[in-house]
């Protein structure tokens, strides 16, 4: 069915005003791109800047280095993603039970979680790999895992905490429906509670695991040698700064995978809680 | 009896809401609680179901005394369906999901007999096109329809329903009495929290007034709804008729 003539006119209309939009955003972000590079460039300092920052033969010679220490910060965060998740998790449940006899496991929980969000990761990860070594126990891990444990520790206090509220999101009335179809309390939680708890804090969980990816970095305080170390390292030896430039574009371009899962899903969650109002 | 209340009195904090509260329902008996809102209907319900603890008093079904703190409440209410005045569908499930939830996990069928259980009884009540759709793709009655299903599966000995029309828009309501009556014709056993007194004077065998926290008048409800020997009886029929709903 062809549209009226009054709807090919809005139809028109509406295609003049979209070119229109697309013709000014270009010419602006131009004027501003323009304006910006002249700054910049055109400042007093300039030319040192360029050279102590921008240095591509420099950069080029630090990538190796900073890509190996990248790979700690992979392998590191996939590792810590995923543990910590999972402490947050059980933490986060543990909190939940009621009745005495999980009166410990409740109060273990509760400090644990009041105390590593308090505590500064720095600090933890020095007691990790610093003190527990000088206990002198038997088959004590290398400093590489220890302060993998701290970050593990760390940031499973926060996912928790982000878990919990989601636990407690879920109205009282789908655990008294779950439970009037004779689900225990263990079933009720893992298939009516918490599947709707973690669909509605996956925004927050996502963003804390990229604010993981850029804390991961602090175990080469205990030693080890990550990306933005191994930048420090080149730096040292020639007085550029270029190789932090390389580290820091890495480091973006490992986070835009992350940062866009986590923004479809924060915009999915959106949508639902629309279409369910 | 299958289920037997007697002398039940339930508290919350200072205020009394059930006080030595007695009511009898036989196997394959309709029983219809009315009672002004507040006066411990959702309550009582909550209480059979073991939902809430009793303050006092004995609730036995089938003979057993289901108030005994050692009893397995999970056992009880597997017996025992709910349905309640908002749905309470699991919004991330489908409706397939939320009907074999419990018969799969609770009751241990296979996945494959409970599936086929819950389309049959989807066709039975005329929602085989929904089986795959979400909660929140369903009308309010056809929600509704699918709690009712979801404790059905289950085969229980007792279905509690608490104004499970009170939340329905008008023209919704008939398609979910029209399942009550359904179920009665069947022989299920009910109590049935309403405020719908037309309904209760049709389906129900026994009707019971709540009022002050005890069952104030009980009978067949031509009696009770057409001449209640209580003052305070009279007086709620007279507030539902002025609200036009009798
Ligand atoms: N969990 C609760 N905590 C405190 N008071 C409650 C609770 N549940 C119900 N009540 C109170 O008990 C009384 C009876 O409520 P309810 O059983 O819901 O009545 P009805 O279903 O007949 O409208 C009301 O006064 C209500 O405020
Ligand atoms: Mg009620």
């Amino acid at each position: 069915m062809t549209p009226s003539a009054l709807q090919q006119g809005r139809i028109a209309y509406r295609r003049r005003r979209a070119v229109r939009s697309v013709l000014l955003a270009a010419l602006s972000t131009a004027v501003t791109g323009t304006l910006l590079v002249v700054a910049v460039t055109g400042s007093p300092g300039w030319d040192r800047v360029k050279d102590a920052f921008f240095n591509l033969e420099l950069g080029a010679d630090a990538v190796p280095a900073i890509l190996d220490g990248l790979w700690l910060n992979i392998r590191l965060l996939v590792v810590c993603a995923v543990a910590a998740l999972a402490l947050g998790l059980v933490v986060a449940v543990l909190r939940t039970l009621r009745g005495p006899v999980f009166f410990p496991a409740r109060a273990l929980a509760t400090t644990y979680t009041y105390t590593f969000r308090g505590v500064p990761l720095i600090i933890v990860i020095y007691l990790f790999a610093f003190g527990i070594p000088g206990l002198r126990l038997q088959g004590t891990p290398g400093v590489l895992v220890l302060g993998g444990a701290a970050l593990v520790v760390t940031y499973g206090a926060y996912l928790a905490e982000v878990f919990r509220a989601g636990i407690e999101s879920v109205h009282p009335s789908q655990l008294a429906a779950a439970r009037s179809l004779g689900l225990t309390y263990r079933q009720t939680m893992r298939h009516v509670v918490l599947p709707q708890a973690v669909r509605r804090v996956a925004p927050p969980l996502l963003n804390d695991t990229v604010a993981l990816q850029k804390d991961v970095g602090l175990v080469s305080l205990a030693g080890p040698i990550d990306a933005v170390r191994a930048a420090q390292i080149s730096t040292a030896e020639t007085f550029n700064y270029t190789p932090y430039i390389v580290a820091a574009v890495l480091f973006v371009l490992l986070a835009l995978p992350l940062i866009a899962v986590t923004d479809g899903v924060t915009m999915r969650a959106a949508r639902r809680q629309n279409a369910g109002t | 009896m299958l289920l037997s209340i007697s002398g039940v009195r339930k508290v919350f904090g200072a205020s009394v809401v059930l006080e030595d509260l007695d009511l009898g329902v036989e196997e394959h008996q309709v029983v219809a609680l009315i009672g002004a809102s507040g006066s411990g209907k959702s309550t009582l319900l909550r209480c059979v179901n073991l939902l809430t603890e009793v303050d006092d008093g004995v609730i036995r079904l089938d003979g057993e005394d289901i108030t005994d703190p050692r009893v397995n409440a999970d056992r009880v209410r597997q017996k025992i369906g709910m349905v309640f005045q908002s749905y309470n569908l699991f919004p991330h499930m489908t409706v397939l999901d939320n009907i074999t939830l419990a018969p799969t996990r609770v009751h241990r069928r296979t996945s494959k007999e409970a599936r086929e259980q819950a389309r049959e009884w989807l066709s039975r009540v005329g929602l085989s096109d929904k089986t795959d759709s979400y909660p929140d793709g369903l009308s309010g009655g056809q929600q509704q329809r699918v709690a009712i299903v979801r404790a059905l599966v289950n085969s229980p000995r007792l279905l509690l329903l608490d104004e499970v029309t009170s939340a329905l828009d008008p023209e919704l309501v008939g398609e979910v009495l029209t399942m009550i009556r359904d179920l009665k014709t069947d022989g299920m056993t009910m109590v049935l929290a309403t405020h719908e007194m037309g309904f209760a004077r049709q389906v129900a065998d026994k009707v019971a007034f709540l009022d002050g926290g005890r069952v104030l008048e009980e009978g067949p409800p031509e009696r009770v709804l057409g001449d209640p020997t209580e003052a305070r009886t009279r007086q709620f029929l007279a507030r539902i008729i002025e609200a036009g709903r009798l």
